[in-house]
């Protein structure tokens, strides 16, 4: 397609020119949509009331006390950030090990990223309790507590691998817009930047919490590791599901090499997460004490209150189910059973790393009091606001690449 | 995908600098988009139209405030006549801010006798009071555990007890700010807004934190609170008299703990705390003079931190007579 293009070097078609092109692409399409994207909007805009309510109000109308003081949001960011992390599993076989099939849709793992960073972002943005002094964490205008906050080091990789993604599926479909083949020089180096960056942010995420000397829940050298393990399964799942509604929707089908290789890494990573949660519940209850304490009350309840047990049983079961469905030979074929597999997973993890995680690490106090938490209203629409917004910026970026990749553009 | 209904574009690039979406047809579809994109537009002014209360109550001068540390002796007389015309105008009262600095060479420690204290909670009323907390909730920032006699397990104790003290069964363990050497929640802090004072008392800018609640997370002693809501005081209970970094009014969705009443004890006199304790319970002083009460204490009784195994190294300690 580019050898026959005269205007691929005709400077009017700018960077800014070709973002204009892909918003005008991307939202074009059938009546499903614009109902999709009419519904994402909807609950956008609800997401965005309830937070405004939020700042006006005070977060008083969230559930969160002086006890449990995060909740849902950070319970979210969380796994949002395992969601960016997971991406990397298909940069890895693809520019790493030179898997030519994992090479032609990683770019879907990157934009995956993108989505989901911004959803992290938003989930803390959503936390503070002062918004307006947002720039009070911004380097140069406002005082950052760099190196000792693990805040700060947590804002600082967030951004950097946003940026790093932008320009590298900015980068690989602005050549390809313009039929042009992309110079390795100015992205194979970001794109080996960001395999060390996508562990970074999971990492220094997991340091947020088990850094915390005052609370013992969190306080593990386990948790990092357990953050990457598990990061590695619902990251690859989610772009599983992903690919298979792009196939639905779209027609652009992905050879079936890259979800094997993802399947045959959630397979490893799933494992090993399940061994380290093994080995944590083991070193906790056998010794006891008051170490135990949070997940005495996670698992089974304590001092009659028992608000987490179903919560965690849920993600357990989900966790468990999904392993065996994904060991069976029929994961590795499109059907059922894959996409049951993902969902499970999925699932599992979004609970396990925040309502089994995030919220126990307050209970009991500091001070053993119990004090139990449970999402309000306002919280729940915020973060499904916030699912929306992902889902829309996904939506968009995933319409671009098919548009550029379908390379229609150029003939029309 | 799926445009098949919109008539297929011309092959582009060669028209020259006008934007893209002039070459397209003027399809209905772009006229839907537009209207779709001003619908939308309008819809998210009125989704967060709630945010419009902001401006009326954050002025320029407030949205702009520097950081504590970075204000001069001018700036900081500003910012307190600011604040004490904004609380005459929303209370009808006068009040006067000021921001007495640490006295040099001192270091202030703080014990509590344990066989003394009898669990009558007097010392969070007079906290309550004293700085100026939020009436609704009873906040205050002691919490005074009552544990069964045989055991030093937090797990065994409870804050919320209502019912005659002392229980003959029983001991009380008052907490508060530890005022920690090592303070986890001022390292924890993404901002700096939280800091440790040369004489040992870690403060908050109440107009520097942004309420993302990671000190309170970092804290092992439940120190910290947060303004979940506008703090409400009647106008004849407010204490007038109010340090900058103690017990002013604070904003909404800021961070606060306890102080050691600075206001008070760097102009030589006792926290409100300690005035307000009926059993003689509460020991506080310089831990720089040999001669003062504290290390009277230190010196004679058998002390005690919380948490020691934390490594945070309190200045707030605990004993008992024998």
């Amino acid at each position: 397609m580019s050898s026959t293009r005269t205007d691929s070097v005709n400077p009017t078609r700018s960077y800014p020119h070709f973002l204009w092109w892909g918003l005008g692409e991307a939202t074009n399409g059938g009546i499903l949509f614009y109902v999709w994207m009419f519904v994402l909007t909807a609950i956008s805009l609800v997401g965005a009331n309830a937070w405004a309510n939020q700042v006006a109000q005070g977060m008083i109308v969230t559930g969160m006390t002086d006890h449990v003081s995060w909740g849902l949001y950070i319970a979210n960011f969380t796994f949002c950030v395992g969601l960016a992390a997971g991406g990397v599993m298909m940069v890895i076989p693809a520019y790493l090990y030179d898997d030519e099939e994992m090479h032609k849709v990683v770019i879907i793992g990157e934009a995956v990223a993108i989505a989901a960073i911004v959803m992290s972002t938003l989930s803390v943005v959503v936390d503070l309790g002062r918004p307006d002094r947002f720039w009070h964490l911004l380097p140069i205008i406002g005082r950052v507590n760099w190196p000792m906050s693990m805040l700060t080091w947590d804002v600082i990789v967030l951004n950097g691998y946003l940026l790093i993604n932008l320009h590298i599926v900015g980068y690989l479909l602005y050549m390809r817009f313009l039929g042009r083949k992309p110079n390795p020089a100015w992205y194979v180096p970001f794109v080996f930047l960001s395999i060390i960056w996508a562990i970074s942010i999971h990492t220094v995420t997991a340091f947020l919490y088990c850094g915390l000397g005052g609370r013992p829940f969190w306080n593990t050298a386990l948790l990092a590791p357990r953050f990457l393990a598990s990061a590695f399964v619902s990251g690859p799942a989610f772009i599983i599901l992903v690919m298979r509604v792009l196939r639905i929707t779209t027609g652009y089908s992905a050879p079936p090499g890259p979800a094997r290789t993802l399947i045959q890494i959630i397979r490893v990573a799933m494992t090993i997460n399940l061994i380290m949660l093994a080995s944590e519940l083991f070193t906790l209850f056998y010794a006891g004490g008051a170490h135990a304490a949070s997940a005495q009350y996670l698992f089974f309840g304590s001092h009659g209150h028992h608000g987490l047990v179903p919560w965690i049983w849920t993600a357990i079961v989900c966790n468990l189910v999904g392993t065996v469905l994904f060991f069976m030979p029929a994961a590795l074929e499109r059907g059922g059973i894959r996409i049951a597999a993902c969902v499970l997973c999925i699932v599992g993890i979004w609970i396990e790393k925040g309502m089994g995680l995030i919220i126990p690490g307050f209970i009991p106090s500091t001070l053993h009091e119990i004090v139990e938490y449970t999402p309000s209203l306002v919280e729940w629409k915020v973060t499904a606001g916030i699912w929306a917004f992902g889902f829309l910026l996904l939506t968009v970026l995933l319409k671009l690449i098919a548009k550029v990749f379908a390379g229609d553009h150029v003939t029309g | 995908m799926n445009n098949d209904d919109v008539p297929a574009d011309k092959p582009r690039g060669t028209s020259g600098p006008l934007l893209p979406i002039l070459n397209q047809p003027s399809t209905r579809r772009t006229a839907l988009k537009v209207a779709g994109a001003a619908l939308g537009l309008a819809a998210f002014g009125q989704a967060i139209s709630p945010l419009w209360s902001i401006p009326e109550n954050i002025s320029v001068d407030e949205f702009l405030q520097r950081h504590y540390k970075e204000l001069s002796d001018d700036d900081k007389q500003r910012i307190f006549r600011r604040l004490e015309a904004e609380t005459k105008q929303e209370l009808g009262i006068e009040v006067t801010i000021f921001d007495p600095p640490p006295i040099p060479g001192v270091r202030f420690g703080y014990a509590i006798n344990l066989s003394k204290c009898n669990g009558n909670g007097k010392c969070m009323e007079a906290c309550n009071k004293e700085n100026n907390h939020h009436r609704g909730v009873d906040q205050s920032y002691i919490r005074v555990l009552e544990m069964p006699k045989g055991s030093m397990d937090m797990e065994q104790g409870n804050t919320t007890y209502d019912h005659a003290v002392p229980q003959d069964d029983k001991f009380y363990m008052p907490v508060q700010c530890q005022q920690c050497e090592n303070p986890p929640c001022v390292s924890a802090c993404p901002v700096e807004a939280t800091w440790r004072e040369d004489d040992g008392i870690v403060v908050v800018d109440y107009n520097w934190c942004i309420g993302c609640r990671y000190c309170e997370a970092a804290c092992p002693y439940h120190a910290r609170r947060f303004n979940w809501e506008e703090p409400e005081i009647p106008a004849d209970e407010v204490n007038p008299n109010q340090g900058y970094l103690s017990n002013r009014i604070r904003p909404q969705g800021t961070m606060e703990k306890c102080h050691f009443c600075l206001h008070r004890t760097r102009e030589g006199r006792l926290p409100a705390c300690l005035e307000a304790c009926p059993t003689g319970a509460r020991v506080f002083g310089d831990l720089n003079d040999p001669e003062s009460d504290i290390n009277w204490v230190l010196k004679n009784k058998r002390v005690f931190v919380l948490k020691e195994e934390l490594g945070t190294r309190p200045n707030f300690f605990y004993f008992f007579d024998s």
